[in-house]
Parts: structure tokens; C-alpha cells; sequence
């Protein structure tokens, strides 16, 4: 086991190190710079996506739908952050509290 | 940016790193106690914690030994998860601009809140000042927190709870879209952001886990590739 612990580690540290260690003259050309500028928004947004609306089984509509629309409103009305993750929270936990949503 | 406003911003900053810390942490103890249910010893769990420090990459190994995986398949299924902090080492390094021992720090720091913080921050303040602080702050409360979080679950051998209970998996959905959102600056940002999220929505029920997430990716090639056709910037 700790063959498989050490190695999957040191795997993903390589792929964080890697990717800082790209030469700046690469990066530096206008192509690769809008796409590296773009890639954690995508990234990021998928995050989210797969977060909000996924499951083991593939998609799902439950208590994190109505929790992410929340949310939205929040940032909409320029809601701290700290808001933001509250009200997206406890939209989640009182629908599943009260039985509302999965 | 005066003294005084770079004062504000930097305690509104360590607040939020602070609590994504707090939010994070309860999955890490989720973490350890399912490392302790599935046969890894009480130091292999938090060994993953110290040296992997990828929540995503960690859940992938200890469910697929669980699901009953080798150690490639696990290995595999880890750096599977793990490629995207490439992605985002690669877009942090013009800002952290660091070298040696700290690159090795930065590099181990890189993971989706710690990314998502620094680049959440207006890049323009003191060349950067401010996306250093909220990729560090957020990288090293993380740390701590999932680190302590883990070798309680492990301990313990049991969650506070369910996550979900909490509605702590909406609210961590939330804060990555609340960091995403002031990253979404241009029509190009905006097609990118919704793509890879359409992109991501339509394969996950048709691809193992990580796939789809790695795979919206391709939505920056291609609006990153035409948006070098337009020619602005």
C-alpha cells in the first residue's frame, strides 16, 4: 500500500511542478497566453458544474440546484463571499431537512 | 492602492481563505475516515494529506482500493484527478514568480481554491500583490485544515456528520462559482466558463469520473485560439 501512496503522490506533485515549469518564452506567445489565461475558467466552471448537477450516476436535479440559483441571486446583489456560501448552505441543508429535496 | 485599503483587503482576504479552510477541512475529515474503513493505515491516510494535497485525487485513490483496484488503477485514477493543477501551476506562475524551494511550495499549494483565490483577485493591484496573498493564504489555511481535518477522521474512524446534511457540498459549489465570477471579465471569458461547464455537463454521464472536468479544458483551446484570430486583447 505504501508503494501505491507514495508513488500516486509523487505523481501528482510532478504534474503541480510541471506545469510551473513550462519556459516563459512558450508562454509568452499571444496563442498560449489567451488559452493558459482561459484554461482555470474552464477548469473551474466545469468544477462547479459537476459539482452542482452531478453524481455518481450522471446528472441530477436535488437540493444543489435550487442552492446554486441562490447563490447566483447573491452574487447578483453583490452579496460578500462569506454570504454567498452561507445562503448556498443552508438552501441545501433546510431542503433536505425538511424532506424537500435529495 | 493605499496603505489603508491594502490593510482591508488583505484581512477581507485571509477571511475568506480562512473559511474555505474551515469548509474544506470537514470533507478532510470525511477523508480520513473513510482512508481508516477502506485498510490504509492511520500514516498512509495522512501521508496522501501531506504529500498528495489534492482533496479530489485522495477521494479517487482511497475509493478505487476500496471498490477493490490495484495500485495502478488507483495510481492511475489519482493523477487522472490531478492533471487539472496543472492547468492551474501553469497559469499561476507569471504571478508567483517564484524559484527553488518556494516553487516546490507553490507547486504543492496548487489545488482548485487555492487557484481559484488568487486569480479571484484584481491581478493590476501592486503588480499581483493581491493574487499572491490569496493563492498563499488560501494554499497553506487549506494545508493546515485538511491536514488536522484528516488525522481526526482517521483517528476517529468516523465524519462529523454528513457533509451534505451541512449543505456543505452546495456551499463549496458556491464559493468556486463565487470565486469564478469576477474572473469572467470579457465575451471570451463568459463563452469559456459556460462551454467547459456545458462540456462537463454532457459527458459526465457517459465518462468516469475526472474525465469530463479534464475534458472542458478544450473549450479554452478553442475560444482561447479564436480570440488570438480576432487579434484584442
Amino acid at each position: 500500500m505504501w508503494f501505491t501512496v507514495l508513488v500516486a503522490a509523487a505523481g501528482c506533485f510532478l504534474l503541480k511542478y510541471l506545469g510551473s515549469s513550462i519556459p516563459k518564452s512558450f508562454l509568452e506567445m499571444p496563442v498560449v497566453k489567451k488559452i493558459v489565461l482561459l484554461l482555470p475558467i474552464a477548469l473551474l466552471s466545469a468544477l462547479v458544474a459537476v459539482q452542482t448537477a452531478g453524481n455518481h450516476q450522471g446528472l441530477a436535479v436535488d437540493a444543489r440546484t435550487p442552492a446554486f440559483l441562490v447563490a447566483i441571486v447573491a452574487l447578483r446583489l453583490k452579496a460578500s463571499f462569506i454570504v454567498v456560501v452561507l445562503v448556498a448552505a443552508t438552501t441545501a441543508a433546510a431542503l433536505r431537512h425538511f424532506g424537500l429535496a435529495a | 492602492m493605499t496603505h489603508q485599503e491594502w490593510i482591508a483587503l488583505r484581512s477581507d482576504i485571509s477571511r475568506k481563505a480562512a473559511s474555505i479552510g474551515v469548509a474544506v477541512a470537514i470533507y478532510g475529515v470525511s477523508f480520513g475516515a473513510l482512508g481508516a474503513t477502506t485498510g490504509l493505515t492511520i500514516a498512509q491516510t495522512q501521508a496522501l494529506s501531506l504529500l498528495m494535497f489534492t482533496g479530489a485525487s485522495q477521494f479517487a485513490l482511497v475509493s478505487t482500493i476500496a471498490s477493490g483496484g490495484g495500485s495502478l488503477a488507483a495510481i492511475a485514477a489519482a493523477m487522472l484527478l490531478g492533471t487539472r493543477n496543472a492547468a492551474y501551476s501553469l497559469r499561476m506562475a507569471p504571478i508567483l514568480k517564484v524559484n527553488g524551494a518556494r516553487k516546490i511550495l507553490a507547486s504543492h499549494l496548487t489545488i482548485d481554491e487555492s487557484t481559484a483565490m488568487g486569480l479571484a483577485q484584481d491581478e493590476a493591484v501592486d503588480n499581483g500583490r493581491a493574487s499572491r496573498l490569496g493563492f498563499w493564504s488560501t494554499g497553506l489555511s487549506v494545508f493546515v485544515l485538511w491536514n488536522l481535518a484528516t488525522l481526526l477522521g482517521s483517528v476517529t474512524a468516523s465524519a462529523i456528520g454528513d457533509p451534505k446534511a451541512l449543505g456543505l457540498d452546495a456551499a463549496i459549489a458556491a464559493g468556486l462559482f463565487a470565486l469564478v465570477w469576477p474572473q469572467i471579465k470579457s465575451r471570451y471569458a463568459a463563452a469559456t466558463a459556460l462551454g467547459g461547464a456545458l462540456v462537463a455537463l454532457t459527458l459526465t454521464p457517459v465518462m468516469p469520473a475526472g474525465i469530463p472536468v479534464l475534458a472542458a479544458s478544450t473549450v479554452a483551446f478553442i475560444v482561447g485560439w479564436s480570440w488570438s484570430k480576432q487579434g484584442d486583447l
